[in-house]
């Protein structure tokens, strides 16, 4: 919102000029009201591992995050060049794998990948698209340049937040939405259920799409029910479909319906118990069958976690340029792949100032954060690296950006991030903005919602 | 629609419907305890209707008497008991989140919050708070939230199915509170011989039929009239006719094909009320009457179940 000499910068003067203006007491009195409508709506997810109180709210801060036009604009353009890359690169893995024996990426961390589904080797999918719906985290880097932290493509969540962020803030503020031009972000179910339909099976006319939940005690089941009344589809959990004759139906009360595309917020392996877990009471069994004689969509395809692996990472912008010859508009940040000698070494002799993370951990469990630990801490993660490198990559530890957030002290500067969701079917769409992540915690860099992150609206200001 | 949907949409109704009757049935008998009465008249009501709503096993296994006090926090606010009010505004909400996606927002942000308000009221109470606060505030959230349902829901099959959930949960009810007032209401029973004029108002109450018994009949009170009005009465809204009528049209709204069978027995059910008179129903004896009419209603609640909410398995 500042910069460094201490000055509003010039997409935050209309927003900083208001904010000026408000009694505390008022501000306080919003963050109150927000909150309460956040539990009486019900906007919660519930948090694994805890009985009492398995439902919690997200902290929400009333403080918008500000994006003007032009730097959108740009980073637009990166994310979708990068999402076609992924997809790209997604269905030549599954096909020919030219990348591989053309030496850009070794073989063995695709192949030997845990993600890799060699059961979706030679599957054509509608429209050579695999990662209809990605959410690609976005920081920016010490010189104010935006980079991806990380690709979220198999069932990322936060949209629900992104839209009910946005409802929040209107309700709160309706007159900083008079005052400001917004871009709006509402539309995004009708965009994502025109997405969905446009990768039905060839020949269906009028395709059904349904969202497949693991059900009402996922952690992210509030997105699901809400994004399925959003798209007023139906909202099915594995035991509502079944397969006959290879095809999808859905059990309901005028009998079988059939399916044609599953939106499906479950993971692979538990898609099909008669093809993955043999234990998953969640999927479909003979689901898999269906969708090998291309009789269902699955959004996203299954085996897309051999994309956004964090061993494969490191390879995207080599991806860009190989599929689309194109220079990467939005650059990665340096990755140390500690498979490698060198920079092994390297990084086992700088711990205590990276960022180390497990390749195929998730929601910021299973890393470590030099600057903020312990050295008895780092000492038993060096063990761990020393026993098996490959689970790991390491990155600088960033100066993530920081924006004006509500904390006990006040108005404090606290660490940010940004998941633009980026559709893909006939064509690659963004609404504008995304899921603002904040790191509510004085210094911490750590924005998942699992380990005490808040959300911020986000706005993208049209001039 | 899913079937599972449709069948949280009937359990969330009936839950909802359930908590109701059980508030009215409290606040009818804790009224009564607060005027000059006879004690054991009092706790002879409340030992029958428990039994009636088969409470009376899990009651004492926590109690050994039937005190007044007892029974009204145990049927309203026990957290462990499956059958309190406060049980079923859980299951409740419980049937809607499953579903929320299925609900109107007004209709679930209800229910959200009939939930949430009641397990605060219920944690931070001193013992032997106002109970008639409570229950009072049951019926509303109650009929609020029918409100709701009624005011905001597309006329679809979800719509029906909630329907027929409260329609047969209350055919339920008023014939279990029948049941646990029969004896006053025996072929032959007269106003004159009635022990205690609390007994019918406590019933007639319970069932928001006090005034319209005053309104429709403009006499004193008479078991055959009583029963009258709660079997036979076609604009009585609790009553079992009313209630077999409201389930038979909801249920042809939904039919499918093999739910013929389920729609012929609602309607015989219906046809049967709505034909018969208070001196057969007497002739055949009013206990087994309603013995009779709450196994019909359980059949239809297995049956609908069968046809709708758990389809047979696929072939």
């Amino acid at each position: 919102m500042f910069l460094s000499d201490g000055t509003t910068r010039p997409h935050y003067l209309s927003y900083d000029h208001w904010l000026g203006e408000q009694p505390p007491e008022r501000l306080a009195q919003k963050r109150a009201e927000a909150d309460a409508l956040f539990h009486r709506v019900g906007i919660t997810f519930a948090v694994y591992g805890q009985e009492e109180g398995a439902e919690r709210l997200i902290p929400f801060d009333i403080v918008p995050r500000v994006l003007p036009l032009e730097e959108w604009i740009r980073l637009e353009a990166g994310l979708k060049q990068r999402v076609r890359a992924l997809n790209a690169f997604i269905h030549d893995i599954y096909h020919d794998q030219q990348i591989l024996k053309a030496g850009v990426i070794p073989p063995e961390s695709v192949l030997c990948n845990s993600q890799y589904r060699p059961e979706m080797q030679g599957v054509d999918v509608p429209g050579g698209i695999y990662a209809h719906i990605a959410g690609i985290d976005i920081v920016r880097d010490d010189a104010g340049e935006f980079r991806v932290l990380e690709d979220n493509l198999r069932v990322p969540s936060g949209v629900s937040y992104m839209l009910e962020n946005r409802k929040m803030m209107m309700r709160l503020f309706p007159e900083l939405f008079s005052s400001n031009r917004v871009a709006p972000v509402e539309h995004y179910p009708d965009v994502l259920l025109d997405n969905l339909r446009s990768v039905a099976p060839t020949g269906v006319a009028d395709p059904t799409v349904v969202l497949m939940t693991a059900g009402a005690h996922n952690s992210a089941y509030f997105e699901h029910a809400f994004l399925a009344q959003q798209m007023g589809i139906e909202l099915v959990e594995g035991q509502d479909m079944f397969v006959r004759d290879e095809a999808v139906f859905m059990r309901t009360t005028q009998g079988p319906q059939r399916v044609d595309v599953i939106y499906r917020r479950i993971d692979d392996d538990f898609l099909d118990p008669l093809v993955f877990r043999p234990d998953s009471m969640l999927g479909v069994p003979g689901l898999l069958t269906a969708y090998r004689a291309g009789r269902i969509t699955i959004a996203n395809a299954i085996g897309t976690g051999v994309a956004d692996d964090k061993s494969i990472y490191p390879y995207v912008p080599e991806m860009i340029r190989f599929y689309l010859g194109q220079a990467p508009i939005i650059g990665n940040v340096h990755t140390w792949m500690l498979r490698k000698k060198d920079d092994l070494a390297y990084v086992l002799a700088h711990l205590p100032e990276l960022v180390v993370k497990e390749v195929h951990g998730a929601g910021g469990y299973g890393m470590l954060i030099g600057p903020a630990s312990t050295k008895a801490e780092i000492e038993a993660f060096r063990r761990q690296i020393i026993a098996t490198p490959e689970r790991y990559i390491a990155q600088p530890t960033l100066a993530l950006s920081t924006s004006p957030t509500f904390a006990a002290e006040g108005l404090a500067p606290r660490h940010i991030d940004l998941r633009p969701f980026v559709l893909s079917g006939r064509d690659v769409t963004i609404v504008p903005g995304g899921l603002t992540r904040v790191a509510l915690r004085e210094g911490s860099l750590v924005v998942n919602s699992s380990q005490g992150g808040g959300t911020k609206d986000t706005w993208v200001l049209e001039a | 629609m899913l079937s599972r949907t449709a069948d949280h949409l009937y359990w969330m109704s009936r839950y909802i419907e359930r908590a109701e009757s059980l508030a009215r049935l409290v606040d009818a008998h804790y009224r009564m305890s607060l005027l000059p009465h006879d004690d054991a008249a009092l706790a002879l009501s409340l030992k029958s209707t428990m039994k009636a709503l088969h409470m009376e096993d899990a009651y004492q296994e926590k109690h050994a008497t039937i005190e007044p006090r007892a029974v009204f926090d145990f049927v309203s606010l026990d957290r462990e008991y499956s059958g309190s009010i406060f049980s079923c505004l859980r299951a409740a909400r419980e049937n809607a989140r499953a579903v929320r996606g299925s609900l109107t927002s007004e209709l679930w942000e209800t229910l959200n919050s009939t939930w949430l308000d009641a397990r605060s009221l219920v944690s931070r109470r001193a013992p032997h708070a106002d109970i008639g606060t409570f229950v009072e505030w049951v019926k509303e959230r109650s009929h609020l939230t029918r409100g709701v349902t009624v005011g905001t829901m597309l006329r679809d099959e979800a719509f029906h199915f909630t329907r027929i959930g409260t329609f047969l949960e209350r055919a339920d009810s008023t014939a279990r509170i029948l049941t646990a007032h029969q004896t006053d209401l025996k072929p032959g029973a007269d106003a004159g011989s009635v022990p205690d004029p609390f007994e019918w108002s406590v019933l007639l109450r319970a069932l928001s039929a006090f005034e319209v018994y005053r309104r429709v009949y403009r006499d004193v009170i008479t078991p055959v009239k009583v029963a009258q009005l709660l079997i036979l009465r076609d604009d009585m809204p609790r009553s079992l006719l009313r209630c077999c009528k409201e389930v038979y049209s909801n249920l042809r709204s939904v039919a499918n094909e093999h739910s013929a069978e389920t729609e012929r027995r609602a309607g015989e059910m219906h046809a049967m009320l709505h034909f018969t008179r208070m001196e057969n129903i007497l002739e055949f004896g009013l206990p087994e009457f309603l013995g009779q009419f709450l196994a019909k209603v359980r059949d239809l609640g297995d049956r609908v179940a069968y046809d709708f909410l758990v389809p047979p398995a696929e072939a």
